[in-house]
């Protein structure tokens, strides 16, 4: 075998040594540049990627496709050395690796390029691109070079048409620029692979036009391979040589350049059997209408104005991509970040609605999409978790009566049947036990149980759930949907934002699917369909039937 | 609750086994004018340590309180002495003027949104620069009217034995304590200390709640000047009231709470409280140089807050 040249980014992979196995004896004369077989992730009992197979060439752009969770980011992951598989191989230029860590990942050439950037704001622009590797001077006092520096990031910057000094700070880049200086950094480290997660997420289409004419630059001219993830299917069908989608955590097909359209992508990232179970009442659409937006307008999406309504007694699913503007809506109606602009009526009144107390005082309650940060203080217990925001209910003159607290925490622990790690122990635990031990004792599903009780002990009108089963496991999301239609049941108007294809499916009366601050369609149950909510959720119109 | 039960459980040690030592070292410890000059000084420093341990345990801190003292000491001298205002009104215009000077840190820390070490920072500055300047940087005394002689009994008077600021120390303490550990408002504040992000999801207004340890702290502060400039008896602007703000958070420190919120107890402040003036004395009494007192305390305190650190560590594991 002989010694691969200084150039040849195989020359980087001092990291994994020789696979006696495999690598040594015969490498294919056109191994493909990356190649992973069999993937096998799993999270607790949940398998977030079960035998997936992905294969990048020299100098091709594959786009990865998928709904949310459908395991794009846990293979990115694993590709960055973030996760470590359970089962599967990866080979680069056909020998194995084993990623362990992010800069294992850097030393064999693959690069991320964030959604969100990592840009460093107060380090100027060559400080970013050599960040961990300047140039020194000085020897053992490891000055840094500054003209080095300099010298060095103006070749990288130049050609990617950043016409800056590289003693700019990069605080004031735009988001473009910022993420120019993320490509010139990979390309500074010899980067082959470069994996860009929903690039243009926070670009003008003037911007994205540019990044996709320099994705291909950087095929074309720097024999650089791109992984490219994006919801955007125009994007992807601009630019994608090939595409790989992923369902549920498996391989879902591929397209070759001539059958990539946008048809064909869609049927691609959908198309399974539902397996929520769908109810079989209809709901009363004579009910009177409990909450409505009318023109509602929320900090993200400025000059987008959305109107829906709910009944009593209805759910109203949201749907659509992540960052399509559906919980700044929730947070609008419940007064956490208000509504730059628009009426919200409650049944059938205009309401003003500036901080979560006005929404509180409307019966409006919000069970918010992070639990952890923003739905419970993890370190209290359960019991001060649930009363918080109705701690009035029990108090005298403002002293708290202790013993009705602890009764309507136990209550509550009883009927959601919040169910701790307490219980299992020697002798078991009854429901005061479970109600002072700390919220964070307890598994994602019954964290989100508690959150719900906080506000099932006031009498909620209406609920906005947002992502309400994010992190729970199977057998506690049936209890949580069940709850759902059951508060539905007794007359209280639900909005269930849900990137979940089947809850959203399973659980709502109607669905309304959001584009980029947009509703660009409200959905009945007989046109409920996978197809569809992802059709309107990447932003095409339905054949004209479903009215927006 | 557990993890508070036993951090007062481990100072309450501390503060006894320290008592027991010293009084076997030298048997004046326990005599009772001694017993009743450190009760008077736990007092003072008591008084305003609670109104800075209340304003930890939302994860803030109000290093101004020395120099409050400085201003309002002046402020009293000058009202008695030179306006001739009657001495119960003195008294309710320095407990407002306390408070007003929380309302002016509380509208910069919750409504500027800047953080409370920098604008309490900025009031240690500024309000030790404007005490000097009133006081034309002299020594403000109280003089000898008659109504004033018996208000001064708030700083040095006893009341069947037991200093007036001990006692005054207890009630506010007790009060505290109903407020912080049995009512809506204390749980709220605790609370805010643990998430702040989900006490305002649960549509509490933490803004408010925030502004409302800093008006409290200031209150405290007003009545600990009251009993401070009393007790010396003279004001001197440059170094009335020094290094107080630092007594007040050692004590609550001591106490149990956090300086990232969440964590403390009125009882625990109190021991705090009470074990930095032991030691004080302990210096006085074992003939240690007075030199040295500053480097007891930071030792102490080092020990202590290391001691719990170890303790608490072994707990969880």
């Amino acid at each position: 075998m002989s010694t691969p040249s200084k150039q040849s980014w195989t020359g980087y992979v001092d990291v994994n040594q020789p696979d006696s196995v495999s690598g040594s004896a015969k490498i294919a004369p056109h191994s493909p540049l990356l190649e992973m077989r069999g993937v096998v992730k799993r999270f607790g009992g949940v398998a977030a990627l079960s035998n997936v197979s992905l294969t990048v060439g020299e100098s091709e752009i594959l786009a990865l496709i998928g709904e949310n969770g459908a395991g794009k980011s846990t293979l990115m992951k694993i590709l960055g050395g973030v996760h470590a598989p359970d089962a599967g191989e990866i080979l680069v230029e056909g020998r194995s690796v084993h990623l362990r860590s992010t800069s294992d990942a850097g030393k064999l050439g693959i690069a991320f390029i964030h959604q969100e950037l990592s840009v460093l704001g107060n380090l100027d622009i060559a400080g970013n691109i050599f960040l961990g590797r300047e140039p020194t001077f000085g020897g053992p006092l490891k000055l840094i070079s500054r003209r080095t520096m300099f010298e060095e990031a103006r070749k990288y910057i130049e050609p990617l048409g950043l016409d800056m000094s590289p003693d700019t700070s990069a605080g004031l880049l735009s988001i473009a620029h910022q993420q120019l200086v993320e490509i010139a950094r990979a390309l500074s480290q010899n980067a082959r692979l470069i994996i860009m997660d929903e690039p243009t997420s926070s670009l003008t289409p003037r911007e994205t036009e540019r990044l996709l004419t320099l994705t291909r630059k950087l095929r074309d001219e720097n024999n650089v391979s791109i992984i490219y993830i994006s919801h955007r299917l125009n994007e992807v069908e601009a630019i994608a040589d090939r595409v790989s989608g992923l369902r549920d955590g498996q391989n879902a097909g591929e397209l070759a350049k001539s059958e990539i359209t946008r048809d064909a992508m869609v049927r691609l990232m959908v198309g399974r059997d539902i397996r929520v179970a769908v109810r079989d009442a209809e709901t009363d659409q004579n009910a009177p209408v409990r909450l409505e937006a009318r023109g509602l307008q929320t900090p993200r999406y400025p000059s987008e104005k959305v109107s829906f309504s709910v009944r009593a007694g209805e759910v109203l699913g949201f749907a659509g991509l992540v960052g399509a503007g559906r919980t700044e809506i929730a947070q609008a109606l419940f007064g956490i970040a208000p509504a730059t602009g628009g009426e919200i009526y409650m049944d059938g009144s205009p309401v003003q609605v500036k901080t979560p107390a006005d929404a509180i005082s409307h019966g409006v309650y919000l069970i918010p999409e992070d639990r952890r940060h923003s739905g419970l203080a993890l370190s209290l217990p359960i019991r001060e978790n649930i009363s918080l925001p109705n701690l009035g209910a029990f108090a005298t003159l403002g002293i708290i009566r202790g013993q009705e607290e602890r009764k309507m925490a136990e209550d509550m622990v009883t009927r959601l049947n919040v169910r701790s790690a307490l219980q299992r122990g020697e002798g078991g635990a009854n429901a005061g036990q479970v109600a002072d031990a700390p919220a964070q004792s307890l598994s994602g599903g019954n964290q989100q149980k508690v959150v719900l009780a906080k506000w099932l002990a006031m009498e909620p009108k209406t609920l906005l759930f947002d992502e309400p089963t994010r992190g729970v496991d199977v057998g506690a999301k049936a209890e949580i949907y069940d709850l759902i239609r059951g508060l539905a049941a007794n007359g209280v108007a639900v909005l269930l934002i849900s990137s979940d294809m089947e809850e959203v499916l399973g659980v709502s009366d109607r669905i309304a699917v959001m584009h980029e601050g947009k509703i660009t369609g409200i959905l009945g149950r007989t046109d409920f369909s996978e197809e569809n909510v992802m059709r309107l959720a990447v932003g095409d119109a339905l054949s004209g039937k479903v009215a927006g | 609750m557990f993890s508070n039960f036993r951090k007062e459980t481990g100072i309450f040690l501390l503060l006894l086994g320290l008592c027991i030592v010293v009084a076997i070292l030298n048997p004046r410890f326990i005599s009772a004018t001694n017993l009743q000059n450190t009760a008077r000084l736990i007092g003072m420093y008591g008084i305003f340590s609670l109104g800075m341990g209340l304003v930890i345990m939302t994860g803030g801190i109000d290093l101004s309180v020395g120099s409050v003292f400085a201003l309002l000491g002046v402020l009293l001298s000058m009202m008695l002495v030179d306006w001739h205002v009657s001495p119960p009104l003195a008294v309710f215009a320095i407990i407002l003027a306390g408070m007003i000077l929380g309302s002016i840190h509380a509208f910069f820390i919750s409504r500027v949104n800047l953080q409370p070490f920098i604008v309490t920072l900025c009031g240690l500055l500024f309000y030790r620069g404007i005490a000097r300047f009133i006081a034309n940087d002299e020594t403000k005394g109280f003089g000898d009217a008659a109504g004033v002689e018996s208000l001064k009994q708030i700083g040095v008077g006893n009341f069947l034995g037991v200093p007036i600021p001990f006692l005054i120390l207890l009630v506010l303490a007790g009060l505290l304590w109903v407020a912080l550990h049995r009512s809506i408002y204390g749980r709220y504040i605790f609370a805010m200390g643990r998430n702040e992000e989900a006490v305002r999801y649960a549509g509490i207004n933490t803004r408010r709640l925030i502004a409302s340890v800093y008006i409290v702290s200031g209150a405290l502060a007003g009545v600990a000047s009251l009993v401070i400039a009393f007790y010396t008896n003279s004001v001197s602007p440059s170094s009335h009231g020094n290094f107080f703000e630092l007594y007040g958070v050692a004590a609550a420190v001591l106490g149990g709470c956090s300086l990232r919120g969440g964590e403390g107890s009125v009882v625990g402040i109190l021991l705090g409280a009470a074990l930095l003036q032991v030691l004080q004395n302990l210096v006085n009494l074992l003939g240690i140089p007075s030199s040295l007192n500053f480097a007891v305390m930071g030792a102490v305190i080092l020990i202590g807050v290391t001691a719990d650190q170890l303790l608490s560590r072994r707990h969880t594991a």
